[in-house]
């Protein structure tokens, strides 16, 4: 009995002794008082030193995408650090290159705020959020395209110009793996702002879309953020060429329903390619766009139509349809979205009618 | 034991916790960080370096409170626990001291301190210290010998892996199935030190 509470005694006085001293020190060593936070030399934010730089801009609304939870894992939390944020730790070498180390670009998880610090944060991401969203809907569009529909948590609302994208949060769903962000621009109409629609085509052995496509099911909740990205319509009223293949249909879809609910009367024109008629989707809707805006064509074009599926529309690559189709473009504008191939040589075709190199505006996706 | 006879035994179990019985590639200890850490030999010195200071100093902390405390009351059967929230009480402190005072030194040193907090290693060697009886005087050499010889191997294995992201290995054993197995070729070649001494 005496033992037992000798034994107890013993232990947790030194636990306690130790706790004690390690209280202490957190209290006048660690303190590093309350830091100025100096946002592109127009914000200023107090912060309460010792913390990572992350975390304090997390605390003030302001999202850094960050997917490793601060562990310096992920990379993804570049940011550019002009005064006060030390010496660049081992950590960080791993994620920055030689360019980045020279612009002092640092990874603001692994920064730690010590004394007042001046950071530059890109305009584009202060108005960007992370939002929590429920899957409500999954449709097949074709056999390796699917359209993924999400409602915001709560009573969110997402405000986006037609042509931006979100990052969607993959969470780890197989052993060894890590979070990840992947981008895909969201294809819904921006008046609807409690929702968010992608679409989405599966790469074999992607992370991303291997998650979406065989392990999200509706209910399900995911962690997305934005807007991002500077593919939107001018502020012209010139006429306007689209050239989409496959889930590049997305921001193009955006647009138009941006373009019915500004009343837009542009010429546009909108080319949509595809292997074989079973590839091409939502061909029904984009026509109606045909009746409800002013001045719109849709031009689906089938480059291998099988003999079965009697193809009535245009055959060939949507280049092609796009040289043949279109007369004197010099006054157009062009939005492209698609593989890069693809947008390499649509903007060969499109110099070729007279495109101006800066009015051919483009999302690439690799 | 007279105090010359004490430096003698003292200089031998060094060398012999670094070359002939080293904690990594003889016991395995401290595996966690020798598979994750060692792409790189610059890490790795880092790591290192933060190893031999806390072993080294850990053990000689736990030296003194397992034979003035824990004997003292009896409790011998409770070093796990003092160890290890020495161990652990004892980095955060350091940790804490060196961010605050050298910023220099933290870059270099301090941000691997929270990794080697829970290392088996180190509390492997505060161990062996009490089970193969040691003094004092040769319990410093010992720490000090045992994290120099996890060092020398992590070392080793980072000069190694560094030169294997140049070759082609097979994809089931990327990662850190391939430095398993030099883990143990690298044990292996250690053995031949066991003659020494």
């Amino acid at each position: 009995m005496v033992t037992v509470f000798i034994s107890v005694l013993v232990i947790s006085s030194i636990g306690g002794v130790l706790a004690l001293l390690l209280v202490l020190s957190e209290k006048f060593i660690a303190n590093y008082g309350i830091c100025t936070v100096d946002i592109n030399a127009e914000k200023q934010i107090e912060v309460q030193g010792g913390q990572s730089l992350l975390s304090c801009l997390v605390e003030e609304d302001i999202f850094i995408p960050s997917a490793c939870g601060g562990r310096g894992t992920c990379g993804y939390c570049k940011l550019k650090v002009i005064e006060g944020g030390g010496l660049l730790l081992p950590t960080e070498t791993p994620f920055l290159s030689d360019q980045e180390q020279k612009d002092d670009i640092r990874l603001s998880c692994q920064v730690k705020v010590r004394n007042d610090i001046f950071i530059e944060i890109e305009k584009e991401l202060l108005s960007v959020r992370q939002y929590e969203c429920i899957c409500s809907g999954i449709e097949d569009l074709t056999h390796d395209i699917k359209l993924f529909k999400f409602g915001l948590a709560g009573s969110e609302e997402i405000d986006f110009i037609a042509g931006q994208y979100v990052q969607l949060l993959t969470p780890v769903y197989f052993k060894g793996g890590e979070e990840v962000y992947r981008a895909y621009s969201v294809a819904s109409d921006p008046l609807n702002k409690g929702a968010i629609e992608l679409i989405i085509r599966l790469v074999p052995n992607g992370i991303c879309t291997t998650y979406c496509f065989e392990h999200l099911s509706i209910g399900d909740t995911i962690l997305m953020n934005g807007p991002y990205g500077e593919f939107h319509l001018s502020d012209t009223e010139s006429p306007m060429v689209f050239i989409a293949g496959g889930s590049g249909m997305a921001p193009i879809r955006c647009i138009l329903s941006h373009m019915l609910n500004t009343g837009s009367k542009r010429k546009a024109v909108y080319y949509f390619g595809a292997n074989k008629v079973s590839e091409l989707f939502m061909i029904d809707e984009i026509k109606q766009f045909e009746n409800d805006l002013d001045d719109f064509r849709f031009v689906p074009v089938v480059a291998l139509p099988d003999p079965a599926e009697h193809w009535t529309g245009l055959t060939g690559l949507v280049t092609e349809a796009v040289e043949s189709d279109l007369e004197n473009a010099a006054d157009y504008e062009a939005y492209l979205c698609g593989s890069p191939g693809m947008i390499e040589a649509s903007g060969k075709v499109l110099a070729k009618l007279g495109v101006p190199e800066g009015k051919i505006y483009f999302d690439s996706f690799a | 034991m007279p105090i010359s006879e004490q430096m003698w035994l003292m200089l031998v179990t060094c060398f012999s916790a670094v070359f002939t019985s080293n904690i990594l590639l003889t016991y395995f200890l401290g595996m966690c960080p020798f598979t994750s850490v060692s792409r790189e030999v610059k890490t790795s010195v880092g790591l290192g370096l933060a190893v031999i200071f806390v072993m080294t100093a850990t053990t000689m902390i736990n030296w003194v409170a397992y034979h003035y405390v824990l004997e003292y009351f009896g409790l011998e059967y409770f070093r796990f626990i003092l160890f290890i929230i020495i161990i652990a009480a004892f980095v955060q402190f350091v940790e804490m001291v060196i961010d605050r005072y050298s910023p220099r030194l933290y870059q270099g040193l301090g941000i691997f301190l929270p990794l080697i907090t829970v290392n088996c290693a180190i509390l492997g060697a505060s161990l062996f210290m009490v089970i193969r009886d040691y003094s004092f005087i040769v319990t410093v050499g010992y720490g000090f010998g045992s994290s120099v010889g996890w060092t020398l191997a992590i070392l080793a294995m980072a000069g190694i892996r560094q030169r294997l992201t140049e070759s082609r290995i097979p994809a089931g054993l990327q990662g850190p199935g391939i430095t398993l197995i030099i883990a143990g070729l690298m044990a292996l070649a250690f053995i031949g030190f066991t003659g020494v001494l």
